[in-house]
């Protein structure tokens, strides 16, 4: 079963075209990436499926329900979450507080109870913050709660992204370059985190990546983009050998040389 | 366009919409009635506009600074209202000063050039003071930041002035030589009018060569569109915002002395109604849009001037000039709102004025 | 080695010409006149004066911080051109003034003030003194740095309070006259204008002694305590705080209770307004309006000028607020796609549209014109009609223990959260599911409640509304109060309020300055400390934070952590 589906979603700034009538379809349980050179239209992608661009046309399906040109607010509380690429927390906020605006869907108290502390509201607080302080475990930030996010080392604040997006139990997770900026021993780490997110979770994951070899080691099913169209799709051995995503990347003619090598990646 | 409106059109949309409509159908029928009434002649309908066109063109004038600023570092100079302020209040002393000596009614082109002069220093002083004691280092603070400091920096310019020349009314001589009206036919205009129209016309047209054609121009126009990439390529980044400063402030000062030459008198709050409009017709043309502020700038002026009269004396309203600077206001909110990009302006990527 | 000392003299030189061009401007703008005549040590040494020599002192002493030889001539030196150069800048307004009428054109250049600076010696005797004094006064300045650190502290203290003091002379005496034994003990300190030389000396060295011993000592930092202990720190505290309220206008008197109301006004309105900037974000500079609204809301139903209505106060005072949250929302609303900017202009337009209605011959017949409303009826509770300052006081505290109440809870509450993300980041917080435009809203909606409450209790303590009374005056005050406190600090905005809105009624001649003030306040807070003056606790954290090393952890069973 799908959990997202995009039919011929396109995106146009101005005269540019920045998404070329995308058909893609992440499935249940999949990690699944989004790669390709930059520009190729991977971020803009992204922003379309959460409602902060609205595609010019096409449309957009969450499990069957149509969530083309909702706000991000709504789409979010239909059960999508994301991170972005160049970080972006709550910086003047605590760790915890991050990830409590993270739970925001499934917290219901308003304005009359947070001036009345009535047993239902502060009972929901008490879950919120154990359920933050559990989540910050999950992710080997424990004990940090009460820290500045933009204290953080940058590899923790990568981590509190991901605590806060997991934090309104999302049915689809987007990570926007989760390995960015990190050295090879803690990308490990994070491919292992992303499985276990999966795999402990149940939770669905698209990802864009630039690292092949986290890409090539994690996905089921990759798509390539572009200069926003799709170019391939397919497992990592498929996409290795094709040679129009070798093209992409490295420039025509250099399929034939670097075939071998990219098949022994 | 119409998906987006299908998904995302919220109650609040609805409401804004509706209230927004409501006013533009209350100016039609408004002006509907002022005009069956029939109680103004076409006569004073055309004082009005030439009114207009004045208060307009110092508009423009003080505009550009807005405009130019915003361009180059994405904030409203919140204290370009007394950058205005600072070089005719200045100069009145001057004025003064060229009439004890006799100088003033006797050479009159030379006592306003003089007098055009040290307003454009000053204020353009003021402007690059400005920027560089309060402005630049807070280029990369959170944008509330230099926003407060602007407002800081506004009350505290006023208030020296203040301080400086006192809290009264000074008056501006008015010069001989403009007193009266020309006569086009059946048409009348003031003196002071004329050139004050003229004067603007022709700042504008010296400004406007200054950004399209020159080399700072050029590297003005870089600077706004990407800092970084115009500092690769060898552009002095700050001295180029410095630059921009004072050719805004400069613009300004000459601004202030045509309003002086309308309305003879200088005070410590002067420039802040006219600051407010200006920046309206700013954002009226086009937001970091040269010919755009021009643009704004005389269309606000004329629907000042005609406004009162034409919207509101039809609806039945006493003393309908008292609400003239609601008008201005109202004009701000509603381009803020339905079309944030101006009249001249693109389109900003978000729509997200 | 040369090229080091045309450094320090160009430091030095530097920032003498900008202390004495700050000394000029001052004395141009009047400061310095107006002080004149307030004695700090009476007889000796005016406020006038010590506006006139600080500048030479402190940036002599900024010189010489910079200075990189270590050498302690060489500081000294750096420090007394300093001084020697501010002097000389100074001097050019007798010199000049002496060949040219400045006062046609500034107001204060005025014999007096050259007098003053030339301290009564005239030219040329006079400037020679200046010379000197400033080139000694950079030497002191720079002095400063060479003494360790405790007598430093120790000796701007005990000067600080010396002049605050002076300064408030007023103040004191009149509070303490009315306590007789206390007053004996206190009054010789002072004279008839500012401190006896022997009060001076006193305080000096009071201040001076504590300061030091206070210093060497070292004790917790209040946070690093258990949390119980906060706690009953906190509760202590709020209990004495409270009483001291209770029982202060009683204390302090008639005359100081009228300026007690305006404060507490005002802090009533910044708790709204830090709602709408400190935690949502909202550069609302239009905030006057709903302070209008609240108070024209009750003339209209409780004067029996208009003929309209004629209820109580406590009947009014529900719709008025209920007006002022709904006038909240509908001006909120074309608000919420606008930026910063943007919607900062906007929302002074609108205070300003608020004030021309209320002005204008149009909605006279409701609103009174520029006459206003009048004959606005007083609370009565029970039999008891609360019509004095001091009465007035009581319910003001009344209502500012609500309203910080409410703010204090919202602070931390979920809704609290959400706005501070609207603040933070407004996009993501969008991602977060958050509904902008109810959260703005709220936030609007909250902000004008405060206001219109402080807009009833300012009408009837007027017993009238007048449209010069909502000027964007109002909503500047307010602004530069909650930032100079703290933008999002509760307590930020009772020190703000007290500080901004108090000193201009206890030091006349800081009222004739107060925005100029407020302006330059505004500046030099955002470029040196944009927290504010106290800021919330979650600032002071991370200030903390930033001092310490995140302590290691062990290693996780889900992601090992390296110790990055």
């Amino acid at each position: 079963m799908a959990v997202l589906v995009s039919n011929k979603v396109t995106k146009r700034f101005g005269g540019l075209e920045a998404l070329a009538k995308i058909d893609l379809e992440v499935k249940e349980h999949a990690i699944h990436s989004i790669i390709g050179p930059n520009g190729a239209g991977k971020t803009t992608f992204f922003n379309c499926v959460t409602g902060f661009y609205t595609s010019e046309e096409g449309e957009i399906f969450l499990e069957k329900r149509n969530i083309t040109g909702l706000s991000p607010d709504r789409v979010t509380r239909l059960g999508i979450s994301r991170t972005y690429q160049n970080i972006r927390l709550f910086k003047n906020m605590t760790v915890v507080e991050n990830i409590l605006v993270g739970m925001h869907p499934h917290l219901k108290s308003g304005l009359i109870g947070g001036i009345l502390h009535d047993p239902r509201t502060m009972r929901e607080e008490v879950d919120a913050v154990e359920e933050a302080k559990r989540l910050l475990q999950f992710v080997g930030l424990k004990g940090k709660g009460d820290l500045m996010a933009k204290n953080l080392p940058y590899g923790q604040q990568r981590r509190l992204e991901i605590a806060r997006a997991l934090a309104s139990k999302p049915k689809l997770l987007l990570l926007d370059e989760p390995t960015a900026g990190m050295n090879p021993s803690e990308t490990q780490e994070m491919v292992h985190f992303i499985r276990q997110l999966r795999d402990e979770l149940g939770i669905t994951i698209l990802l864009i990546e630039h690292q092949m070899r986290v890409v090539m080691s994690i996905s089921e099913l990759i798509t390539v983009l572009d200069f926003g169209q799709k170019i391939a799709e397919g497992n990592p051995a498929e996409i290795q050998k094709n040679t129009r995503v070798i093209e992409a990347y490295l420039g025509r003619g250099a399929a034939s040389g670097l075939g071998q090598a990219a098949a022994t990646a | 366009m119409l998906r987006t409106w299908r998904q995302r059109i919220t109650f609040s949309d609805i409401v804004v919409w509706a209230i927004g409509l409501a006013i533009a159908f209350m100016v039609i029928y408004g002006t509907i009635a002022t005009l069956r009434l029939g109680k103004y002649t076409s006569a004073t309908w055309l004082d009005l506009i030439i009114t207009g066109l004045a208060l307009g063109g110092i508009y423009a004038l003080i505009a550009l600074g807005y405009t130019l600023v915003y361009g180059i570092l994405r904030m409203i100079n919140f204290a370009h209202s007394e950058v205005f302020m600072a070089g005719p209040f200045t100069a009145a002393f001057l004025a003064d000063a060229l009439v004890k000596l006799g100088i003033w009614n006797r050479y009159p082109l030379l006592s306003l050039v003089l007098v055009l002069a040290l307003a454009a220093a000053i204020s353009s002083g003021i402007a690059f003071l400005l920027e560089r004691i309060a402005y630049r280092p807070l280029r990369t603070a959170p944008r509330l930041v230099p926003l407060i400091t602007a407002i800081g920096a506004s009350f505290f310019l006023q208030y020296t002035f203040r301080g400086l020349y006192g809290s009264g009314l000074k008056g501006f001589p008015t010069l001989e030589v403009l007193k009266g009206y020309w006569t086009l036919g059946t048409i009348h205009i003031l003196k002071t009018q004329a050139v004050v129209i003229l004067g603007a016309l022709a700042m504008m047209l010296i400004l406007y060569g200054i950004v399209q054609y020159t080399k700072f121009g050029k590297a003005m126009r870089s600077v706004s569109e990407d800092k970084e990439t115009a500092a690769l390529m060898g552009i002095d980044v700050d001295r180029t915002i410095s630059v921009t400063f004072i050719l805004g402030g400069a613009s300004a000062g000459v601004a202030g002395i045509l309003y002086v030459i309308l309305f003879p008198v200088a005070h410590f709050f002067m420039g802040f109604i006219p600051g407010i409009k200006a920046f309206t017709a700013a954002v009226l043309g086009g937001i970091g849009n040269v010919p755009g502020a021009f643009l704004g700038g005389l269309i606000l002026g004329v629907l000042e001037s005609v406004g009162p009269s034409l919207f509101l004396d039809g609806m039945g309203i006493p003393a309908p000039y008292q609400l003239k600077d609601v008008i201005a206001f109202i004009i701000l909110v509603f381009i803020l709102i339905f079309r944030p990009s101006g009249i001249l302006g693109e389109r900003m990527a978000q729509a997200k004025a | 080695m040369s090229t080091n000392t045309s450094a320090l003299w160009k430091q030095a030189i530097r920032a003498g010409l900008i202390g004495g061009a700050i000394v000029m401007l001052l004395a141009l703008v009047g400061v310095i006149g107006t002080f004149k005549d307030r004695d700090i040590i009476s007889g000796w040494i005016s406020m006038g004066h010590v506006l006139f020599l600080a500048p030479m002192l402190l940036f002599a002493y900024n010189a010489a911080r910079h200075v990189e030889s270590p050498s302690k001539a060489g500081i000294l030196l750096v420090g007394a051109i300093s001084g020697l150069m501010s002097a000389l800048v100074t001097a050019i307004l007798p010199l000049f003034g002496q060949v040219v009428n400045l006062r046609a054109m500034f107001a204060n250049a005025s014999p007096d003030l050259y007098k003053m600076l030339t301290f009564g010696q005239g030219i040329p005797l006079g400037v020679i003194i200046l010379l000197l004094v400033g080139f000694v006064m950079g030497g002191l300045g720079a002095s400063l740095l060479l003494l360790p650190i405790r007598l430093r502290k120790a000796l701007s203290q005990a000067v600080v309070w010396v002049i605050l003091a002076g300064l408030l002379r007023e103040l004191i005496v009149v509070v303490i006259s009315r306590w007789g034994i206390v007053a004996y003990l206190i009054r010789w300190m002072f004279a008839q204008n500012g401190l006896a030389p022997v009060g001076a000396i006193a305080i000096f060295v009071i201040i001076g002694a504590l300061t030091f011993w206070q210093s060497g000592r070292k004790r917790p930092a209040p946070r690093d305590l258990p949390p119980q202990q906060k706690q009953k720190r906190t509760l202590v505290t709020l209990g004495g705080a409270g009483i001291i309220l209770i029982i202060l206008p009683l204390v302090l008197g008639v005359y100081f209770s009228e300026i007690l109301d305006t404060v507490g006004l005002y802090i009533l309105m910044g708790l709204g307004l830090n709602i709408v900037v400190g935690f949502a974000g909202l550069l609302d500079l239009g905030y006057v309006a709903f302070f209008a609204i609240g108070a024209y809301t009750v003339g209209i139903l409780t004067s029996p000028e208009l003929g309209l209505f004629h209820l109580t106060y406590w009947q009014a005072l529900p719709f008025a607020v209920v007006v002022a949250v709904l006038a909240g929302v509908v001006l909120g609303l074309p608000v919420l796609k606008m930026r910063g900017d943007y919607l900062a202009i906007v929302t002074l337009g609108f205070g300003e549209i608020i004030r021309i209605l209320a002005l204008s011959d149009w909605l006279k017949p409701w609103l009174g014109g520029s006459q206003g409303i009048q004959q606005i009826a007083h609370p009565w509770i029970g039999s008891l009609e609360i019509r004095n300052q001091t009465q007035l006081y009581y319910l003001i505290l009344v209502a500012i223990a609500i309203a910080g109440f409410i703010a204090w809870r919202l602070k931390d509450s979920h809704l609290g959260r959400s706005w501070m993300a609207v603040r933070e980041d407004e996009d993501v917080a969008q991602a977060m599911g958050i509904n902008l435009v109810t959260t703005k809203l709220l936030a609007f909606a909250s902000g004008a409640f405060f206001a219109g409450l402080s807009g009833t209790i300012f009408a009837t303590k007027l017993t009238a509304a007048y449209p010069h009374s909502f000027s964007l005056f109002v909503s500047i005050n307010a602004l530069c109060l909650i930032i100079i406190g703290g933008m999002g600090s509760i307590p930020g905005v009772v020190v703000g309020s007290l500080v901004l809105m108090g000193s201009p009624e206890l030091l006349r001649e800081f009222a004739e300055y107060r925005y100029l003030v407020y302006g330059a306040l505004l500046v030099v807070m955002m470029l040196m400390k944009p927290e504010g003056l106290w800021p919330e606790a979650r600032r002071r954290l991370e200030l903390h934070e930033e001092n310490e090393l995140v302590p290691l952890e062990e290693p996780q069973p889900v992601l090992n952590d390296p110790g990055q």
